[in-house]
C-alpha cells in the first residue's frame, strides 16, 4: 500500500508559553488508508512528542477525537486523509475554550448534559419483583435513533447560537432529553422541561440545522429541537387556554 | 501545570462569512423581509381598494411598472426559496411513526407541496368565479 507526503497545520497553544495558539505545519508520509488521527498519531511518535489532543476508540465510538478539519467539525478517526487535497488544516473544536494544542475545555458541556437529566426517571417506581419495564419495538423506535449520540460535542462546534449565546443548553444535551422524553418507560419530562423549554433551552435555537449535517451518528438534533419547541408550544397553549385540563 | 484556557472570540457581526452553511442560513433568515414588505403590499392594497376605482386602478399600475415587476420578480425569488428551504426540513419537525416504522420524509414534503398546490388552484378558482 502506498504512502504519500501530507502535510498539516495544526493549530498548536501551550497555556505555559504561549500568548495565544499559532499554527505549526508538519511534513509527513502517510499511508493511503489513513485517517486525520493516524496522521496525528505518527507526528507524536516520530517528529514532536509535544503534541496533544484526545484520543482512544479509533472507531467513531468514544466522541473524543472531535476537532476541526479544514474549518469543519469532524471526528478524526472518521476523516480520510484521502478526501482531502492540499494542506490539511487541524484547530480544535470551534466555540470551546482551548486547554491545549486540539484538547478543548468541555466543563460547559458536561454541566448542560447533568442539567437536563439524560437518564430514565421511571413513571412509577416498581419493586424488582415485578419485573423489567416492558416496552413495544414501535415504542423504541421511537427514540432509538437519539440514543446514538456518542456527546462528541461535534453539534456545538458547528452551531453558531451556541458561538454566540454560550448560555445555549445546545443541541446534544437536548436531544439527549429528548430522546428520555420520547421514551415510554420514562415520566421525567416535567423535570427536563424546566431547563429545555426555557430560553436558553430550545428557544435559543434558531434551526440553523447545522448539528444534524456534522452529526457522525445521524442523530439529528436539530429535528429533536423543532419537535421539543413544538410540544412546549402545545403545553403552553394547553395551561392558558384550557386550564381545567390537567397534564 | 498551570491551566490557562484559550478563548476564541467570536465575531458578532462577521460570524456567518466564510461558512457555505452559515450563509445558507443566513439567506434563509433574510427571505422572510421579503415576505413581510410582500403582505404589507397587500395591506397597502386593501387600503387603495376601500378609497374606490381611482386608487386601486393607480396602484395597479404602479405594480405594473418597471420597479413594481422588479420588486414582485425578487420577492418570488425569495418566497420560493422560503418555501423550498422551510417544506425540506418539515420532516425533522413533524415525524410521522405509523407502527414501527416512520413515514418517509419526502411523503411529508410531498405533503405540504401537495397543499400548497391546492390552495393555489383554490385561490385562482376564486378569482375567477367572483
Ligand atoms: S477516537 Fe473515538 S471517536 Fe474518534
Amino acid at each position: 500500500m502506498g504512502e504519500r507526503p501530507v502535510e498539516l497545520e495544526i493549530l498548536r497553544y501551550n497555556p505555559e508559553t504561549d500568548r495565544e495558539p499559532r499554527f505549526q505545519r508538519y511534513s509527513v508520509g502517510c499511508r493511503e488508508e489513513w485517517v486525520v488521527l493516524d496522521a496525528l498519531n505518527h507526528i507524536k511518535e516520530t517528529v514532536d512528542p509535544t503534541l496533544s489532543y484526545r484520543w482512544s476508540c479509533h472507531m467513531a465510538v468514544c466522541g473524543s477525537c472531535g476537532m476541526m478539519i479544514n474549518g469543519e467539525p469532524k471526528l478524526a478517526c472518521k476523516s480520510f486523509l484521502r478526501d482531502y487535497v492540499g494542506v490539511i488544516r487541524v484547530e480544535p473544536l470551534a466555540y470551546f475554550p482551548i486547554e491545549r494544542d486540539l484538547v478543548t475545555v468541555i466543563d460547559d458541556f458536561m454541566d448542560k448534559l447533568a442539567r437536563v437529566k439524560p437518564y430514565l426517571i421511571p413513571k412509577r417506581e416498581q419493586p424488582v419483583s415485578d419485573g423489567e419495564y416492558r416496552q413495544t419495538p414501535a415504542e423504541l423506535k421511537k427514540f432509538k435513533q437519539y440514543t446514538l449520540c456518542i456527546n462528541c460535542m461535534l453539534c456545538y462546534a458547528a452551531c453558531p447560537q451556541y458561538g454566540l449565546i454560550p448560555k445555549y443548553i445546545g443541541p446534544a444535551a437536548i436531544a439527549l432529553a429528548h430522546r428520555y422524553n420520547q421514551d415510554s418507560r420514562d415520566g421525567g419530562r416535567d423535570q427536563r422541561q424546566e431547563e429545555i423549554a426555557a430560553t436558553e433551552g430550545v428557544w435559543d435555537c434558531s434551526f440553523v440545522g447545522a448539528c444534524s449535517e456534522v452529526c457522525p451518528e445521524h442523530v439529528d438534533p436539530a429535528g429533536a429541537l423543532q419537535q421539543v419547541k413544538i410540544a412546549s408550544t402545545v403545553d403552553w397553549y394547553r395551561e392558558h387556554l384550557m386550564p381545567w385540563k390537567k397534564k | 501545570m498551570s491551566r490557562r484556557p484559550y478563548v476564541r472570540e467570536v465575531s458578532k457581526s462577521r460570524w456567518f462569512l466564510g461558512q457555505p452553511r452559515y450563509l445558507r442560513y443566513m439567506a434563509r433568515e433574510l427571505t422572510c423581509v421579503f415576505i413581510g414588505a410582500y403582505s404589507v403590499l397587500l395591506l397597502v392594497a386593501l387600503k387603495r381598494l376601500s378609497e374606490g376605482r381611482e386608487a386601486y386602478e393607480a396602484f395597479l399600475q404602479a405594480l405594473a411598472s418597471p420597479a413594481g415587476i422588479v420588486f414582485q420578480a425578487v420577492t418570488l425569488a425569495f418566497a420560493l426559496y422560503h418555501t423550498v428551504t422551510w417544506f425540506n426540513v418539515t420532516p425533522k419537525a413533524m415525524p410521522i411513526q405509523i407502527g414501527e416504522a416512520f413515514v418517509p420524509g419526502g411523503v411529508i414534503i410531498g405533503a405540504h407541496y401537495a397543499g400548497w398546490a391546492a390552495v393555489t388552484v383554490l385561490v385562482l378558482v376564486l378569482a375567477e368565479a367572483l
